[in-house]
Formats: structure tokens, sequence, C-alpha cells
């Protein structure tokens, strides 16, 4: 049975050219689906539309 | 005079200084504990005994001549094979890098290291492309932790840990992205820095998250630490985060400062949840004895975290993009399954998570107003079983990889300078970070060395092998 995030996976999978075997996809979606509930609590994290990135301490 | 397995590279470079201690002799003595004892630890993959003769004896020769000769004068070291070492492939603990031509220079580091006299003696087992808390390699075995063989080194930068945790070198270099210098120093029982994000050039090493990607020194004491640390500092115009505003900020002459009038906290909230009894125990350690009893809350270090996880997975996926295209059966399948995930990640959350630094930097900025120090537990466990997958943590069970470098990723996701103290507990050891605030290296140095005096935190002697 298809996995919500299968399609998807197919997607990215063809729009990057990066190959996607069917044994792999298991451990890729279960990586994705920690990666996207992560990126959920960034999300839900209101900024104001001025914010920079920081990548470095300048003083 | 001969060397002793756990002589500082302090005594050593003294000894080799003073001529009491040939640079050669001291050298044999690390190549000869690497060949009793590595067959075990596996911490080395490649060991340059030709050069570090050739190294060892010109040093000698200086002295013999009357030159002055640096302050790590004859000392062994050995980095993590991340490093450019000239002459070797860089292969950053894959097998994909392996078929790069070897490199034609050193890395910044071992340059800065040998100008000041120490000894590159070989380069140091990593986790996959330095994806990893662990130490396991599917390539090369893990590196083994030398207090318990049957245990993990920690990663990624597991050989740095297990080298100088049993004695081999007193010194090793390794990277630190979220927390591979912390996490291996915690298990091995050794101290380890991470300095502020920019202050040690990366120059001529193998990236993994540009954003967090830090190098730095480990040692079995906080003076070592500080020796290496004090050699490798300056600009480089090498690496683009290399700092340009700071000078040589030498924190070995401040050691023994005192801490007295430093205000020191305990992290509280996020920091105090999924540690095992023994890093509760380790924290009260060293809380105790500097006198911290205040605890101060670190605001969404959780949401630190979650965003330090999309940043690392998606620069990682974008870093091997190509060759996960090219040669993906090449890969640890674990590390190749995270990283095509990552590179999935929408674009968005990725920014959004940059952008958060800021605002979660900002409140570092308020906290570092009225504290100089933060004390925080640097893994949640003693070091885990090698292999070993899930943790009982309060009747839960928690995968392993996933939680080991929960409490160090919301401090270098904003590039925090980090001692990681080890606390001798029975039977393993475990480690305490002493964060302070940016390019403050000293302060953490210092507290590091006071715990060091109380005898509360040190490198207790490799009891595996």
């Amino acid at each position: 049975m298809a996995e919500p995030l299968d399609d998807y996976i197919d997607a990215v999978s063809k729009a990057l050219a990066l190959p996607v075997e069917q044994a792999w996809r298991p451990a890729v979606r279960a990586n994705l689906e920690v990666s996207l509930r992560l990126g959920r609590l960034v999300d839900e994290f209101a900024l104001p539309d001025e914010t920079e990135p920081a990548p470095v301490f300048t003083v | 005079m001969t060397t002793k397995p756990e002589m500082t590279a302090a005594d050593i470079a003294k000894a080799v200084a003073g001529g009491k201690l040939s640079a050669l002799d001291a050298t044999e003595a690390a190549l000869a504990r690497i060949k009793q004892h590595d067959t075990i630890l596996n911490s080395f993959t490649d060991v340059t005994a030709d050069r570090a003769r050739a190294k060892a004896r010109a040093i000698d020769a200086d002295i013999a001549a009357g030159k002055t000769v640096g302050p790590l004068a004859g000392v062994p070291f050995a980095v993590k094979n991340l490093f450019d070492v000239a002459g070797l492939p860089t292969r950053a603990g894959s097998k994909i890098n392996r078929d790069l031509a070897p490199a034609k220079r050193d890395a910044t580091l071992i340059e800065r290291m040998e100008a000041a006299g120490a000894v590159l003696v070989g380069a140091l087992n990593m986790g996959e492309y330095a994806y990893d808390f662990t130490g396991e390699n599917v390539h090369d075995g893990p590196s083994r932790n030398p207090h318990d063989t049957t245990r993990m080194s920690g990663g990624s930068s597991g050989g740095s840990g297990s080298a100088v945790g049993g004695a081999l070198v007193p010194i090793a270099l390794g990277s630190d992205t979220n927390g591979s210098i912390r996490v291996p120093s915690s298990f091995c029982g050794i101290f380890g820095l991470k300095p502020t994000y920019g202050r040690l050039s990366r120059a001529r090493s193998f990236p993994f998250v540009a954003s967090f990607d830090h190098l730095g020194p480990f040692a079995r004491s906080v003076t070592d630490l500080a020796l290496a640390y004090d050699a490798m500092q300056g600009p480089d115009a090498d690496d683009a985060a290399c700092t340009t505003t700071r000078g040589l900020e030498p924190t070995t002459p401040l050691l023994a400062n005192p801490v007295s009038d430093l205000r020191i906290a305990v992290a509280g909230g996020y920091f105090q949840k999924n540690v095992f009894p023994e890093a509760v125990e380790a924290v009260s350690r060293v809380a105790k004895a500097l006198g911290a009893t205040q605890v101060v809350e670190v605001p969404e270090a959780a949401r630190a975290r979650a965003a330090a996880y999309v940043i690392s997975t998606t620069e990682g996926a974008s870093l091997h993009l190509d060759r996960l295209r090219k040669r993906p059966n090449d890969f640890d399948p674990a590390v190749r399954d995270r990283l095509i995930a990552g590179a999935m990640v929408p674009a968005p959350l990725v920014d959004r998570a940059q952008k958060f630094r800021r605002w979660y930097r900002a409140q570092f900025a308020e906290i570092f107003k009225s504290v100089d120090v933060l004390i925080a537990p640097a893994t949640p466990c003693t070091a885990p079983k090698l292999g070993q997958v899930n943790f009982t943590l309060d009747g839960v069970e928690l995968p392993v990889r996933a939680n080991i470098g929960i409490h160090t990723q919301p401090i270098s996701f904003i590039g925090l300078p980090v001692v990681a103290v080890p606390v001798p507990l029975e039977p393993l050891p475990i480690g305490v970070q002493i964060i302070a605030a940016p390019w403050r290296e000293d302060i953490a140095l210092r507290v590091a060395y006071a715990l060091e005096k109380m005898g509360v935190a040190s490198a207790p002697s490799p009891r595996g092998i």
C-alpha cells in the first residue's frame, strides 16, 4: 500500500534526478518524516519578516 | 628519559625542549603504543610513521643546533581523517573519497600544530562523512571505547576520542558540527574543545554542514587542550568563515586565573530532561564544585535542536548530491538514506531554520549579560554498547543514535564555545559541557582547569586495553 509521502518522494526523486531504489524507500520515508516533523516545529515559530539568517558571530 | 603512556603534551614538550627526551623517542613511544593497542581500539586508519620520524629528527636537530623550538616540541598528535594530510586521500570516513587524489598540502591546523613542534603520527577513524554520533563505521569498523571495548567511542570523531582516551597520543584533532567533539570526549572520558564558530580555520578539511562545522582539539588535560588551541589560532584566508576581526587570544597564560569572579549557572529545562542518572550526577558534581546554584532556562532549545537537524540534513544532502546520484551503493546505507531524505526537505523550512538562529542567538546574548558560564550535560548517558539501537529512559524506549546529541546540538547551532570536561564516574566516565559566550574560550578553559585542579574533572586511565 502506498504511503502518504510516496508520491512526494517520487516527484522529488525525478526533479533532482536522485535515484531512490525500492529497498531504500522505507528508510528514506522514515527519515523524511522525522525531518518534516522537526521542520514543522521550526515552521510554527513566528518570526518577524525582517529576520535575517545568522550564520556567524561577527562581533 | 622514557615516556609514560599518559605523559601530557606539556611534559613531553618540556622534556624535549630541555634535552631530557628526544622528539624521536617520544614519537617512537607513540608509534609503539599504536601498534600494541590499536588492533583493539581501531582508532587509526593511517599511521604516518615515516613522516613522523622525519619530523621528530628535524626537531632533535634544531635542538642540537641550539635553535628555539615551539611549545609542542616533539608532541605526537593525530587527526580525524577528514583533515587533509599531504600524500593521503582525505577519506572522511567514506569509501567513495578513497578514490580522491592524495592531498597535496596539509590542513591549516596540521601546519600550525607542526609549526609549534608537534609531530603528526596518523589519521583517525570517524563516522562516514561525519554524519554520526556513535563512532561506528561500516567501511573501517568501529573505533572502540578505551574503557570498555564493547562500547561506542562516540562520534563522529570516534577515532580521536578513542586514541586520546586510550593514551595512544596526548592530543588529537577532530570536527564538531552537532557534537562530534563533545560526544566522543564524553564517552571516552577526555577533554575536548569546540571553539566559537569561525575561530579556528577549517581550510583543507572535508566539510559536512558549512553553517555548523567547527574544528578543535582533544586532550587528557586542560593545559594540553589550551596549548593545542593556542597553537592553532589565527586568521586564514583559505577559510571564508574564519574570523578576521579577532587577533590571537592566547589562553594558556590565563588558565590558573581564579574563577570566583565568574557567574556560573546550570542550564535548566530542556537540558535537564531526557538524561540518565549518571548525567544528572555529573552535572551536579560540577555545579557543586563551582558553587553554581542558579538555574537558567534556555528558551526554545528543543526548537533549536530541530532547526539544527533540518539545516544539517539539507546542507549535508546538498554537499553529497552528486555522489548520491552516481555512487549511492558506496555509502553507508544509513547515511545515504538520511542524506536522500535531506535532499527532499522543502527549502522554506531550511530558510526558516536559518532565520531562527538569529532569534535564538539573541536569547543567548541576553543570558550572557547576567551569566558567564552555563553548565549542561554533554551526553544523556555514558557510552552505549556498540550496535545498540535503543535505550530505556523513564520507562520509555528511545533510539540511541537520535538522542546522543540532543544536548550538544542546541549549542553548536549558534557556534558557542564549549569545553567538554570528563567526570570520572564508575564504571564509565561522562562529560559535562562548560559553555561560554562567543569568543570566550578563555573562560570555558579556565573553568575546566579549575575543575581539573579540584579533582572533579579528569581523564581516567584506559581500563579496556
